[in-house]
């Protein structure tokens, strides 16, 4: 009998994994058709992987009208054009260090065996017979830092958290992966969601807290559905609940659904909308780790800082500690989007450079055109240019190079693209997202597409350009949070690298 | 605040007018801070939704890919039975430009296909 893995995920979906499962259940009875998460290589969605003795068989790109002559080859074992071979030994994924994306794309994400056969759950064995200040120190041991954006060392906030004496505390999971170009908190989830309970159950633990929730973006119908089934499988196996693992200490988890606002993805305007309330960012101190929740200390982390801790605690901090670089210890997840050949999750140790992912792993362009620009780290993210893409991909070489490592995500523009529309796009999206509660981010946005509008017309562009510089001053240094602060970082890198773009066309022609 | 409405919308497909009262009595809180909370996210809607439902990512990564040309071409979809609204970012950014059609997430998307399963029986 024959069994195929066919990705669940929502990516392979909106490519029509399921119209290919359909046809290929009917076109081959009695095969057992196991759905996956995604192993990341969207570029090769909808991928249709074989049992065969060898490994798994591949066929990559695979359409609802591919699926009789692959259907024919499977069943005759005779080659098919969309074949790739042994998915375990494209060089795409066979030259990846995968700790977080291991299992992805494996087994039915919610199949709970499965994921304990395939190494889950050592991590939360081991931390709950451990005293909950030893796993504190492993994670400051590890050197991980928070993978949401910012960067700040896990173990200080672990510490900070586990320090503070309250009659409750809890720990938040970010999933409000707002930030265009990166996917791979909804991977995860969808992918392995016990594997960010885990990590969510081993801060619980370790910090004391009691309670979990996981606040998830409502642009992500399907991470919602797969993490509440598997909250409540985990909860049944008590793997969460009064007594996680029989220990006696108790943690559990809630999902809650965001409603479609960027800047909820901030620590503190997500603490404000779990309480039911408008997502208006809190001033700091005091830190959400002394009070934050319901005013209780608080461990707030983003989806992969959660899920990395079962490496962590899995495989020894040591063992972690040793992938990388300098500061910035362990693997990121590299997410390759927009314009690029193929695009996907590419998981390293830091230090790859920018051309290794976009031009080796990602092949560069998906229209064949030059690379021009590149975006990292979302929205609030500088633009880089073609030229800069030998920097290191580590927090601190990447911020030497103007730009910002933030969640990982890539987004490849080619040589069509007007950066002064990007520039312009980035104000909007500030002044359509500001939560409003500070004037520089509020008004300055407003303000920052009105000067860009006029640049772009040409009729005072030095004065215009001293304005945006003094507006984009003003709104990195006051600003409350890192909308206002870093939306000038796009803003500011379209004009120092690209200023041509900012010449109205006509004066370019006379 | 946020679940009641959020809740209050999965039933009726909206939050209608007399909810932003219901809400505040029941929370207790003011209604000005119910219809703070309801206009803050866009989410929530005040007024019934449209038979269809598209909506085009515009993230940078669906902009680096023709999401503004999609956007524009599907535009003539916008209609009393047809609402054509922009998101940002669906998580699929390696696949697209990305569109979804009353829910369904449609990648590598055109407008012929954007066209096609919308059309629907008007």
């Amino acid at each position: 009998m024959t069994t195929l893995f066919i990705p669940r995920d929502s990516a392979a979906r909106s490519v029509g994994a399921d119209e290919v499962a359909v046809r290929l259940a009917a076109l081959l009875p009695g095969s057992t058709i196991v759905r996956t998460g995604s192993r990341g290589a969207m570029w090769l969605e909808p991928l249709v992987e074989v049992d065969t003795p060898g490994g798994r068989r591949g066929y990559g790109q695979v359409t609802p009208d591919d699926a009789e002559s692959v259907a024919a080859a499977i069943s005759a074992g005779t080659g098919h054009a969309l074949e790739v071979g042994l998915v375990d030994d494209l060089p795409w994924l066979a030259d990846q260090h995968r700790l977080l994306f291991a299992r992805s794309g494996l087994a039915d994400p919610l199949d709970a065996d499965a994921y304990v056969a395939l190494g889950g759950l050592r991590a939360l064995r081991a931390a709950s017979a451990m005293d909950p200040l030893e796993v504190v120190a492993a994670v400051e041991a590890s050197g991980l830092r928070g993978r949401g954006g910012a960067g700040f060392p896990a173990g200080i906030k672990w510490r900070t958290v586990a320090a503070a004496e309250a009659d409750r505390k809890y720990v938040c999971i970010n999933a409000d992966e707002g930030d265009s170009g990166t996917f791979a908190d909804r991977l995860l989830m969808e992918g392995d969601p016990f594997a960010l309970i885990e990590g969510a159950a081993i801060a619980g633990l370790a910090v004391g807290a009691t309670q979990g929730y996981a606040y998830i973006r409502s642009e992500y119908p399907d991470a919602v559905a797969t993490m509440r089934d598997a909250v409540a499988e985990a909860r049944d196996r008590g793997w969460l609940g009064p007594s996680v693992l029989g220990s006696g200490r108790g943690f559990d988890l809630a999902v809650r659904v965001g409603a479609g606002s960027y800047v909820c993805g901030e620590e503190t305007a997500m603490l404000e909308s779990l309480e039911g309330r408008r997502g208006m960012v809190r001033a700091k101190p005091p830190i959400p780790a002394l009070a934050g929740l319901h005013g209780r200390p608080t461990l707030v982390h983003n989806v992969l800082t959660l899920a990395s801790v079962v490496s962590i605690l899995g495989d020894g901090a040591d063992a972690y500690a040793a992938l990388g670089r300098d500061r910035s210890r362990g693997t990121q997840v590299f997410q390759l989007a927009g314009n690029i050949a193929r695009g996907g999750i590419v998981e390293l140790p830091f230090g790859p450079t920018l051309r290794e992912l976009v031009e080796g792993y990602g092949g560069g362009t998906r229209s064949g055109r030059p690379v021009r620009a590149v975006q990292l780290g979302g929205p609030l993210g500088a633009y880089l240019p073609a030229s800069r893409l030998d920097v290191a991909m580590d927090y601190e070489s990447v911020a030497e190079a103007g730009g910002m490592l933030g969640h990982g995500g890539i987004v490849v523009f080619d040589d069509t693209v007007d950066m002064a529309e990007q520039a312009r796009f980035a104000m909007e999206f500030c002044a359509e997202e500001s939560c409003g509660k500070c004037t520089p981010c509020r008004i300055g946005a407003v303000r920052g597409v009105e000067v860009v509008d006029r640049l772009r017309a040409g009729d005072d562009p030095d004065g215009d350009r001293a304005v945006l510089l003094d507006l984009c001053e003003v709104m990195r240094d006051g600003s409350l949070c890192a909308m206002g602060g870093l939306t000038p970082q796009p803003v500011l890198s379209a004009l120092e690298h690209f200023g041509e773009d900012f010449i109205p066309r006509t004066a370019v022609g006379a | 605040m946020l679940m009641a409405f959020q809740e209050i919308q999965a039933e009726f497909g909206y939050v209608p007018d007399g909810a932003i009262a219901a809400v505040a009595e029941a929370l207790n809180v003011s209604r000005a801070d119910a219809y703070g909370v309801l206009t803050f996210y866009s989410d929530l809607r005040t007024q019934p939704p449209r038979p269809v439902s598209v909506r085009i990512c515009m993230g940078e990564a669906c902009q680096a890919v023709g999401a503004r040309d999609l956007l524009a071409a599907v535009q003539g979809l916008d209609s009393a039975r047809c609402e054509v609204a922009h998101v940002y970012c669906v998580g699929n950014c390696a696949l697209g430009p990305s569109a979804v059609v009353d829910g369904r997430l449609i990648g590598r998307a055109s407008a012929e296909t954007v066209h096609r399963l919308a059309g629907g029986p008007s």
